[in-house]
């Protein structure tokens, strides 16, 4: 969508070196001690309180979506499905707010291709997910395409800013 | 393969904690005692059960996700990929780690209209980046590879990460 991108353009130019290092600094392994904020700022050379301030504006500009643990739910009996649509273009926007209303949708891409949405569902339980997909079913009126993990070759969500 | 490793036993209180925490840890100078005085538990306990959930893989980590896009990643490409089924776990692993590649799968084919078998995500800063990135995986699989296509994101509808029901 050219609006939301023009506006995270505008959000890469506004970020300075100081917020580049600490996103980077902050994608490793936050530290599992009484006071974390301030270990993580002493290494990047900030005071604990400019940390606090700049992740905070970071998350409130959208710059980052989450900050804390990622939960890998299948190690704990639930699951994980990337699941596609083939949406009318003219229902875009209704499919897109139903489907987001389920919070089993982790997170949700419009994609260029015929297979237009792409969602990811999680779910504590295996069985959620065929019980979520009949529930999107039921809600759009539209078909659910599937694609469960067979196998998992790399993961590692890290990007450098 | 992470698959292959048992289900972790998860109490009533560690799922507390990851209902309290999956939308973010606390930005306050003690998150850990904010989180314990939250849930009636003492902070060392959150600690002690924060630390085995990520030492058995239950957290992949604890940290900060980002938008591609608001970090510059302007381009990012679903690339997927028709391999020989005979050889796909032996490429897939090696498409895996190529340095550009955040996330790779085997998935199910779904005949006739999606032939794909093999997920790889690119994320650059322009897409002449991701073709280039993605004729280098072209390469690798050579003939094991009988079409593909990249399906570039235009928008993020949703980015929330999982909520599981408290």
């Amino acid at each position: 969508m050219p609006r939301a991108a023009l506006r995270s353009a505008a959000a890469a130019e506004a970020l300075d070196q100081t917020d580049r290092r600490l996103i980077n600094a902050l994608q490793g392994d936050f530290p599992l001690v009484p006071e974390p904020y301030r270990q993580v700022a002493e290494g990047l050379g900030l005071s604990e309180a400019e940390l606090l301030q700049r992740l905070d504006a970071l998350l409130a500009r959208r710059v980052l979506t989450r900050f804390g643990p990622m939960f890998q739910i299948e190690r704990a009996g639930g699951a994980f499905v990337l699941a596609a649509m083939r949406v009318p273009e003219a229902e875009f926007e209704r499919v897109a707010a139903q489907v987001n209303g389920f919070p089993e949708v982790a997170h949700n891409y419009r994609r260029e291709h015929a297979l237009n949405m792409w969602f990811v569902l999680a779910t504590a339980t295996p069985d959620g997910i065929a019980e979520t997909i009949a529930a999107i079913e039921a809600s759009t009126s539209l078909p659910v395409l599937a694609f469960p993990k067979e196998r998992e070759y790399f993961v590692e969500m890290k990007l450098h800013a | 393969m992470p698959e292959l490793k048992p289900i972790v036993d998860l109490d009533a209180t560690d799922r507390r904690l990851m209902v309290a925490t999956q939308a973010g840890l606390p930005l306050v100078s003690r998150p850990y005692d904010a989180l314990a005085e939250q849930l009636g538990i003492a902070a060392g306990d959150v600690l002690r059960r924060l630390q085995r959930m990520q030492d058995c893989g239950v957290i992949r980590r604890i940290g900060a996700v980002p938008n591609h896009y608001a970090i510059g990643y302007t381009a990012n490409g679903m690339s997927v990929w028709d391999v020989d089924d005979a050889r796909i776990d032996e490429l897939g692993l090696q498409v895996g780690q190529l340095e550009f590649v955040t996330h790779c799968y085997r998935r199910p084919r779904r005949l006739p209209d999606w032939p794909y078998n093999l997920f790889a995500m690119v994320h650059s800063q322009d897409r002449a980046q991701v073709a280039a990135r993605v004729a280098q995986i072209a390469a690798l699989l050579g003939a094991a590879c009988r079409s593909h296509d990249i399906l570039y994101s235009s928008a993020i509808l949703k980015k929330t990460g999982l909520r599981i029901a408290g």
